[in-house]
């Protein structure tokens, strides 16, 4: 068994630090002193290998947007040891025989883990229930369920579900998005789009299903993880049925914490995603919060798209934003660089919190028996988007030429390094 | 001057009097012998419509023709466009064949900002209306209008009462005449059931109102907007009768009116639902008028866009 001696690096409050693994696992002290290979880290700042519960990867069915190799790719060069991959392909991952594919595409490329997401709905339809137990008895080990992209709108398909993942305490995660409110709808509902005439998508769209959510499970006991909450409102609801003991947890993407609507003035459709941005007193609640535990983790809402998706007119053009590569950078700026939550804290909310709902064993924690899955990053250097430079197959990144905080430099998964040198 | 026109944001308000300005001074020129102006000889301008708008094109065409301009239609119906063809793709194809210009109609909100931001064209780029978001040329012949009959085609709107009525929500003029008239100094209200106003309007700078009786003897000028029948199924108004009570120019509504103070309509009309024909043809309507002035007011257009800068 191979043996590494990570040394000369800094834990997350800065403080000098090393790790030890053998094979792919974190130990305590190595077995036997011989063949210890040093890896330097040069004073770099050593993470838990991040976690993604929100990731499209587009394959199968639509590999020239991504496939599972190059969103691994892109999602190590982002310092993630293991993404979540959402059921919305063609066909949809709604049968074991889809989430298996996936899983082993994941497994075969061995770059990072990829935990396949099942549909709660066949087709994602929204009316019957898929074979979710089938999906979590497979290879796939399924535990996360979404219909993401749509809604599970139907309040009885979304009770069922929630009862039906209670027998091996699985979740569903909802894409809150109430169809009859956004029929069509392009933005944010508010000034902006009053202004310059696209059509609306009110919060109360998102709310009431959060809310209505919360309450059935309440009802039924169950677990519900909301995906990608975007306004004050969905935060405010969200804070009251954690207060009432609700299980439900929550979750933000990068791009919700630092942009708003005022960005759909010049029409560009790189800014055009689903849920959409915001306004500037949504990102503050948004903060807010992270910053009391209301909202649980961070996750890209990775969703690439080929060019042409893009280079159009803003109605023609597809919802969303790719994410992998920019999440911690723009994480860090939202919330570290404006002193809302502390680097620790950031690093728990794209790791150990993910691993937790997911229940992805062994992921998100530099523990003695954790997989040996970690960055090195570097906190003072700076870099600068360039799409064309990205490694996932789109490059629909609404951060160009953005200068970034944060770069990382290498990323270990179960033991081998997978990515190297920063941004290409 | 900015090089296109998207927007009545893109106008200062001295390059608004000043369009206005150029188009009394074509007026004078059109009213004689010969129509014609030699301005834009050579110069190709393309009438690029993606939504059937028979009006506007002619108007801009007339418009492109009357100042020697080589106009060049090109419009969704049978071309490549129904085929499926991209934005980006019609327009390297209008720029390789040398377009001077792009008279662009549009069903999507900011397209024509689409053709101008990528630098697909290098020509100027004129909105002729893009979905719900403006239709710039048309507010600009509204004031145009308005200014001949309330102030002496000179200067400013400062003071006049303008009501614009009916389904803002979905309306470009709208969009458009709100941001002019209140460049120019106009006081606006917007009259309409609260299901065709904007989520975000209390925010405009405009005076609202749901009692179109209450703003009437008030007005130094109604702008009446077309109301789509379809909007119904969509649950904007219980029924065509119920919308016409209410926020139709009835007879009775037109008695009302201060004396001097005009109705205008950007066409097409529904007779008998936002405007009873007696409104449409009355003394103080100006419909038809508006239609005249849009061929003055895009020939002032295409010339401070195009001519002015080489010719």
């Amino acid at each position: 068994m191979e043996r590494f001696h990570v040394t000369k690096a800094k834990d997350l409050r800065g403080k000098a630090c090393e790790l030890k693994f053998e094979g792919e696992r974190i130990v305590t002290e190595f077995s036997s002193k011989d063949k210890v290979t040093v890896i330097d880290a040069g004073g770099s700042t050593l993470i838990p290998g991040l976690v993604d519960l929100h990731t499209h990867l587009r394959e199968p069915g639509r590999e020239d947007a991504e496939t599972v190799l190059t969103g691994s790719l892109a999602a190590v060069a982002g310092g993630f040891t293991a993404i979540s991959a959402m059921p919305n392909t063609a066909p949809v991952a709604d049968t074991a025989g889809v989430v298996e594919q996936v899983f082993r595409l994941g497994q075969s490329h061995g770059l990072c883990d990829v935990f396949p997401i099942g549909a709660v709905t066949e087709g994602q339809a929204g009316t019957t229930l898929a074979e979710i137990a089938a999906m979590h008895a497979s290879e796939a080990r399924v535990r996360i369920f979404s219909d993401d992209g749509h809604c599970v709108a139907d309040p009885l398909v979304m009770r069922r579900a929630l009862e039906y993942v209670k027998n091996f305490d699985g979740v569903i995660a909802q894409h809150a998005q109430d169809p009859r409110l956004t029929n069509g709808a392009q933005m944010n509902e508010g000034l902006v789009s009053s202004v310059i005439g696209l059509k609306g998508w009110p919060a109360v769209a998102e709310e009431s299903i959060i809310a209505r959510d919360v309450l059935l499970a309440e009802h039924v006991n169950s677990r519900v993880h909301i995906c990608h909450v975007s306004t004050a409102g969905s935060v405010e609801i969200i804070r009251w049925a954690k207060a009432r003991g609700i299980r439900v947890t929550a979750e933000v993407t990068p791009h919700h914490l630092l942009l708003t609507d005022e960005l759909a003035r010049g029409f560009n459709p790189i800014y055009k995603v689903n849920p959409p941005l915001r306004t500037e007193k949504d990102v503050v609640a948004l903060r807010e919060g992270v910053a009391d535990g209301t909202i649980d983790i961070i996750a890209t809402d990775h969703a690439p798209h080929p060019a042409e998706s893009k280079e159009c007119e803003w109605s023609a053009a597809s919802f969303g934003m790719t994410g992998l590569e920019t999440a911690l950078s723009v994480s860090y700026q939202a919330l570290v660089a404006t002193k809302t939550t502390s680097f620790e804290k950031l690093i728990s909310l794209m790791s150990s919190n993910p691993a937790a709902i997911g229940k992805y064993e062994g992921h998100g924690s530099l523990k003695a028996g954790s997989y040996a899955n970690f960055a090195l990053v570097d906190l003072d250097a700076e870099w600068t988007v360039e799409p064309t430079a990205m490694r996932s197959k789109s490059k629909n990144t609404p951060f160009a030429n953005y200068v970034l905080p944060v770069k990382v430099n290498q990323t270990y998964f179960k033991g081998n390094r997978v990515f190297s040198g920063g941004v290409k | 001057m900015n090089k296109h026109l998207l927007s009545i944001e893109d106008l200062s308000k001295s390059d608004a009097i000043q369009i206005l300005d150029t188009a009394e001074e074509i007026a004078r020129i059109s009213d004689g012998p010969v129509k014609k102006l030699p301005t834009l000889r050579g110069r190709t301008i393309v009438n690029l419509f993606f939504e059937d708008s028979t009006r506007t094109r002619i108007s801009f065409e007339a418009a492109a023709k009357r100042l020697s301009a080589d106009v060049i239609n090109f419009s969704a119906k049978g071309s490549s466009l129904s085929k499926g063809e991209s934005l980006k793709d019609t327009a390297l194809t209008l720029q390789a064949m040398g377009a001077d210009a792009v008279v662009i109609r549009h069903g999507s909100s900011g397209a024509p900002a689409r053709l101008a931001d990528q630098s697909w064209m290098k020509g100027s780029v004129i909105n002729a209306g893009d979905g719900t978001h403006e239709h710039p040329s048309q507010a600009l012949l509204d004031s145009f209008t308005l200014r001949r009959h309330l102030r002496d085609s000179a200067g400013d709107l400062s003071g006049i009462k303008v009501a614009i009525v009916g389904d803002i929500l979905h309306s470009r003029v709208a969009r458009s005449n709100v941001l002019l008239l209140k460049k120019l100094g106009a006081e606006v209200t917007l009259v309409a059931p609260h299901t065709l106003l904007p989520f975000g309007i209390d925010q405009w700078p405009v005076n609202i109102s749901y009692d179109f009786d209450d703003v009437l003897p008030h007005v130094d000028a109604v702008m009446m907007l077309r109301v789509q029948r379809e909007r119904m199924s969509e649950l904007f108004f219980p029924s065509e009768r119920e919308y016409s009570r209410g926020f139709g120019l009835t007879k009775e509504r037109l008695d009302r009116m201060p004396k001097g103070a005009v109705v205008m309509h950007p066409g097409p009309m529904n007779r008998g639902l936002e405007i009873s024909a007696e409104a449409a043809d009355a003394v103080n309507s100006v419909i038809v008028e508006q239609v005249t002035n849009g061929v003055t007011v895009r020939m002032a257009i295409l010339y401070l866009l195009l001519g002015g800068m080489s010719a």
